[in-house]
């Protein structure tokens, strides 16, 4: 069975390392936070100048000060920081952030990523995306595999603007985990009960199967 | 050196028609909100404003777009707000999209005196159209050119008589660096203490960035996105 948005959030958590500090980005990326695997420690920043981010308020204790990213309230742990925009893409482009997850509308095989615009239908503005995509080393794409049309978003070649090129290594959607390399999807990984064939037929792009692909575990 | 202003009237004092202002804040969390309202008063058009976002539809910058008051919008983020996107897909409003921490290095760029730098971010994109790219340690990068503004525009937590400047929490934002880029900078504060009253080791924005200060009236603080959980 395909995965829900929080399965995808669940499997992109495994590939969390102790130490390491992590930058989520809007929608299913979110989510990655509740599934912090027992015994290690990650930090979390959001790019509107906070590391060391935690969950949502309680009721009654929202700070109009206190916002990640999304815009959305949240509290802080301890030994967390505030900073400014500069420091905050500093710390960015820096490559200090050793994990970006993010969404996107469409990815190709080459790495490219599309999430920020739709021409004549929605310029909402790629916010931190293009610098996150640029800088990072690594990055993990988290999406549906089709979008709601049915069409496949793994792609030969991106046909939206592009937010970066060549930048994503690793991308986990409903269906799969794929890795990005040579200029093809590499299947590693499928979802539970989800078939080799079923995966093939919903990637547009190069899909490159290697032998027996092994099911997630959750 | 006192910079204090007496109220919001005479702190925007200057800022006329078809001028640069630049617009500190992260969605409503860290804007000048007393400032813009005070905008909207006096009724000046043509802007061109740098700000990471628009505001929405009844409150933050939103509220001079509602007005026709702003020409041109220089932002990385502007969904949430309705009026924009009509103003924008209509062509009555210029819309400069660039990447946040392009914006934000443009900014410091333009107070610290460095007119231009090389970034990664937006290479093979839209944002790199028109611009000279050159590649340093193996990797595409493009130029970036600074920014400045007639007047900066910033809302801090506490500030002191001599415009030193305490921010609180994610409301910092792009505040200290448009502080920097401005040829006049006002400083909106909830809180304004004499000289000596802030801890010197504390100081986020020195004085010098500040010409004017002024203790906000009142602060709505309005919250875009509440989130709150159960357990």
């Amino acid at each position: 069975m395909a995965l829900d948005k929080k399965g995808i959030a669940q499997r992109i958590a495994q590939e969390l390392r102790d130490g390491w500090y992590v930058n989520l980005g809007i929608g299913i990326p979110t989510l990655v936070a509740n599934y912090i695997p027992e015994g290690i420690e990650v930090e979390f920043q959001s790019e509107n100048g906070v590391l060391g981010m935690g969950p949502f308020p309680f009721e009654g204790k929202e700070d109009a000060d206190l916002i990640n990213a999304g815009k959305q309230t949240i509290t802080t742990m301890k030994g967390a920081s505030f900073f400014d925009s500069a420091t905050s893409f500093a710390m960015i482009r820096g490559q200090h952030v050793q994990l970006t997850v993010l969404g996107a509308m469409e990815v190709s095989e080459n790495g490219d990523i599309a999430n920020w615009k739709i021409p004549g239908k929605m310029v909402k503005g790629m916010g931190g995306a293009m610098d996150l995509v640029a800088s990072a080393d690594n990055i993990i794409v988290a999406m549906m595999h089709s979008n709601r049309a049915g069409v496949s978003k793994l792609l030969k070649k991106c046909s939206l603007p592009l937010t970066g090129v060549g930048c994503v290594k690793k991308v986990v959607t409903d269906l799969a985990v794929l890795e990005i390399r040579d200029g093809a999807f590499h299947l590693v990984e499928r979802a539970p009960g989800v078939s080799v064939d079923e995966i093939k037929s919903k990637t547009e792009g190069n899909l490159i199967v290697n032998g027996e692909v092994p099911e997630m575990s959750l | 050196m006192n910079k204090v202003i007496n109220n919001v009237t005479d702190a925007v004092q200057g800022i006329e028609d078809n001028m640069t202002l630049m617009l500190g804040g992260f969605g409503l969390c860290g804007i000048p909100e007393n400032s813009i309202a005070e905008l909207v008063k006096i009724g000046v058009t043509g802007l061109t404003c740098i700000s990471n976002n628009a505001g929405v539809d009844d409150f933050g910058l939103g509220l001079l777009l509602q007005n026709k008051q702003i020409k041109k919008m220089i932002s990385s983020y502007v969904g949430e707000n309705d009026e924009f996107e009509r103003q924008m897909l209509s062509g009555e409003l210029e819309v400069d999209l660039i990447p946040q921490g392009s914006l934000a290095e443009r900014c410091r760029a333009g107070g610290a005196g460095i007119p231009a730098f090389f970034t990664p971010a937006g290479y093979g994109t839209e944002v790199a159209e028109d611009k000279e790219v050159r590649t340093f340690n193996g990797k595409p990068h493009i130029l970036e050119s600074a920014l400045t503004a007639d007047f900066a525009i910033v809302k801090a937590w506490k500030g002191d008589t001599e415009g030193n400047l305490v921010f609180k929490a994610t409301a910092r934002n792009f505040n200290p660096m448009m502080a920097m880029a401005g040829k006049v900078t006002i400083a909106e504060v909830e809180e304004l203490v004499p000289a000596g009253g802030l801890n010197p080791n504390e100081i986020h924005t020195p004085g010098i960035f500040v010409q004017r200060i002024f203790q906000g009236e009142k602060f709505e603080k309005r919250i875009e996105q509440r989130t709150t959980r159960t357990i």
